[in-house]
């Protein structure tokens, strides 16, 4: 409903003129015929298609070498103790703070945006994931040891499910900022996918395809935020 | 099931601590907070490095990995695995042993019915009362069938009736499956009530080790007489039966009922906290009630113990601090004593 009051209010506001310069608001219809238009020539689902791809990998790559790596050095004190301190000078660093260095090592290819949503994802899902580990209740795994559980079985059985709830955290904030990131590595080097659709558009002065592109990435960011929320629900919220 | 030795234990407060636990014996470890009392459970247990040595049936057992020891250990917030029904935090154990399916399953039904908690199998921990926790976190620790049953605490958390009704019952499993078991607690009734021997562990060492009756009415140092209490204990000038089981002795002004075991009873002996003193005058017969003046009351760490002046002895009593801030007791002030039949000790 909220959201039904907001788009009748930006369709009025257009409609009426009320902000001047038609041409700088267009209105929530025009922008719904240009989305319509730009879906059926092929040129938003290309472009969309483009920008899925990288952030699916990348986002896959990071998280699960996030989630091993969080595993070892939340489990492991030793390798947590050699690896903290690496990890905590490069986790402030923003993703996009990398792209500079990216584009001299990697070159303006596939290759980048991919890097960067790696990135982006592995240091936050790895720094829950590690967290989440070691807040386990050591107590648990006493427990555990004393019914005869190896090493191996407790951080699969007693550990991992009880971290849940935070690596749940890292990869749902992740999966949305993974979106937000593309979108600025595409803006920046890449020439397909939504970020740069954007910049075409910025560029033709089209404001209608710049909020269409808004609206994709909107859209893309709550759905996969979404779908670790319910991943998380389905798999934590018998016992939590 | 194997007798335990702890021989020279070396580990934060414990220090040289030597004890013996015979086969298939319920050995109560009792002292304050902070005695060490969870520590030699984990120690036990294999769970923390140490120094000395501990031997099930006169064999070192130092090098065995707590996954390898056998124990069964009921730890104090039971520590139930959240993410896990009933059935699997039971069927744990069996599964990290790799046990046949089948059997597993088999086990974990014995335990459920063993245990009474059928019912209760398919509800996760949060799901559960304190009580329902309690066993089966009890059922959990046997389904292995360990040789050593660790129990720290483990009533703790309970209201005192369903920490009443559940202390028999362990008593009961723990008679029936013939296991040798160590019950840490502080707590003196549970203590005499659980304990074939009793151990009472100050900053940890080992004060004294024996039965109830020997901890309680012989303490071997002013620590453990500290810490038990002292008895009030009463010569007896003369008793005769009353039938229906009752024993009815003088002790001076005194006439004191109490269950009649059929020996001649030439002194008795009643803890201060098994005595129970009221403002108004109790309501029912007159039988081991009677009225004194306080003499004076001294505030300890968990109680308030008050001398009252009655038929010319001076009895002690305790009551946690609660109460009394909820009594309007003070010095000379007359009040009524209560003594609990069953809690009275005859020599």
């Amino acid at each position: 409903m909220p959201i039904a009051i907001f788009l009748a209010i930006w369709e009025l506001v257009a409609r009426l003129g009320l902000i001047p310069g038609h041409f700088f608001f267009p209105p929530f219809s025009a922008v719904m015929q240009e989305f319509y238009h730009l879906a059926a020539n092929g040129v938003l689902g290309h472009n969309f298609l483009s920008s899925l791809i990288r952030v699916l990998i990348g986002f896959s790559a990071g998280s699960i070498a996030g989630l091993v790596v969080g595993i070892v050095m939340g489990w492991k004190d030793i390798i947590n103790k050699a690896l903290h301190p690496i990890i905590s000078l490069l986790y402030p660093i923003p993703a996009l703070g990398w792209l500079p260095l990216l584009m001299l090592w990697i070159g303006i290819n596939e290759m980048l945006p991919i890097t960067i949503i790696f990135i982006c994802s592995f240091f936050p899902v790895l720094y829950n994931t590690a967290t989440g580990i070691r807040n386990v209740d050591k107590d648990y795994v006493q427990v555990a040891r004393t019914l005869g559980a190896s090493d191996i079985k407790i951080l699969a059985t007693v550990v991992m499910p009880l971290a849940l709830p935070n690596i749940f955290t890292g990869l749902r904030l992740e999966a949305g900022m993974a979106w937000r990131v593309i979108i600025a590595a595409e803006m920046v080097a890449i020439p397909t996918g939504i970020g740069a659709l954007l910049m075409k558009a910025e560029s033709l002065i089209r404001i209608d395809i710049i909020i269409v592109c808004l609206i994709v990435l909107s859209v893309m960011c709550l759905s996969f935020e979404k779908f670790f929320e319910y991943m998380e629900a389905k798999l934590t919220a018998k016992w939590r | 099931m194997p007798s335990i030795e702890l021989k020279n234990i070396c580990k934060y407060i414990c220090q040289d601590v030597n004890l013996k636990i015979f086969d298939k014996e319920l050995l109560v470890l009792l002292g304050p907070n902070g005695a060490g009392k969870t520590t030699l459970l984990n120690i036990i247990a294999g769970l923390t490095d140490y120094s000395g040595s501990v031997l099930f049936d006169v064999a070192p057992v130092d090098k065995v990995p707590a996954s390898k020891r056998e124990v069964g250990y009921l730890f104090q917030d039971l520590i139930l695995f959240p993410h896990l029904d009933v059935t699997a935090n039971i069927a744990y154990g069996l599964r990290a042993w790799k046990q046949p399916q089948n059997d597993a399953a088999a086990r974990v039904q014995e335990l459920l019915q063993m245990m009474k908690i059928k019912h209760l199998s398919s509800r996760y921990p949060k799901h559960l009362s304190g009580g329902e926790k309690q066993r089966v976190a009890l059922a959990r620790a046997l389904a292995l069938s360990p040789k050593v049953l660790l129990l720290d605490e483990p009533l703790n958390s309970l209201d005192v009736q369903t920490s009443r009704y559940l202390r028999t019952e362990l008593k009961q499993l723990q008679r029936e499956l013939g296991i040798t078991t160590i019950y840490v607690t502080h707590d003196l009734t549970e203590a005499e009530e659980m304990a074939d021997r009793i151990a009472i562990i100050q900053h940890g060492h080992i004060e004294q080790v024996g039965t109830p009756d020997e901890v309680f009415f012989y303490p071997k140092n002013e620590l453990v007489s500290e810490f038990i209490g002292a008895p009030n204990i009463l010569d007896c000038d003369h008793c005769r039966s009353l039938g229906q089981g009752l024993l009815e002795v003088n002790c001076g002004e005194l006439r004191v009922i109490i269950p009649d075991d059929g020996n001649t009873v030439q002194r008795i002996a009643l803890f201060p906290r098994d005595i129970y003193i009221s403002e108004t005058k109790p309501p029912g017969p007159g039988v081991n009630r009677f009225k004194g003046a306080i003499t004076s009351i001294k505030s300890a760490d968990d109680v308030v113990r008050l001398e009252v002046k009655v038929g010319g002895k001076t009895l002690l009593a305790e009551m946690p601090h609660y109460i009394f801030e909820d009594m309007d007791l003070a010095v000379g002030k007359e009040v009524f004593l209560i003594l609990k039949l069953r809690r009275i000790r005859t020599y």
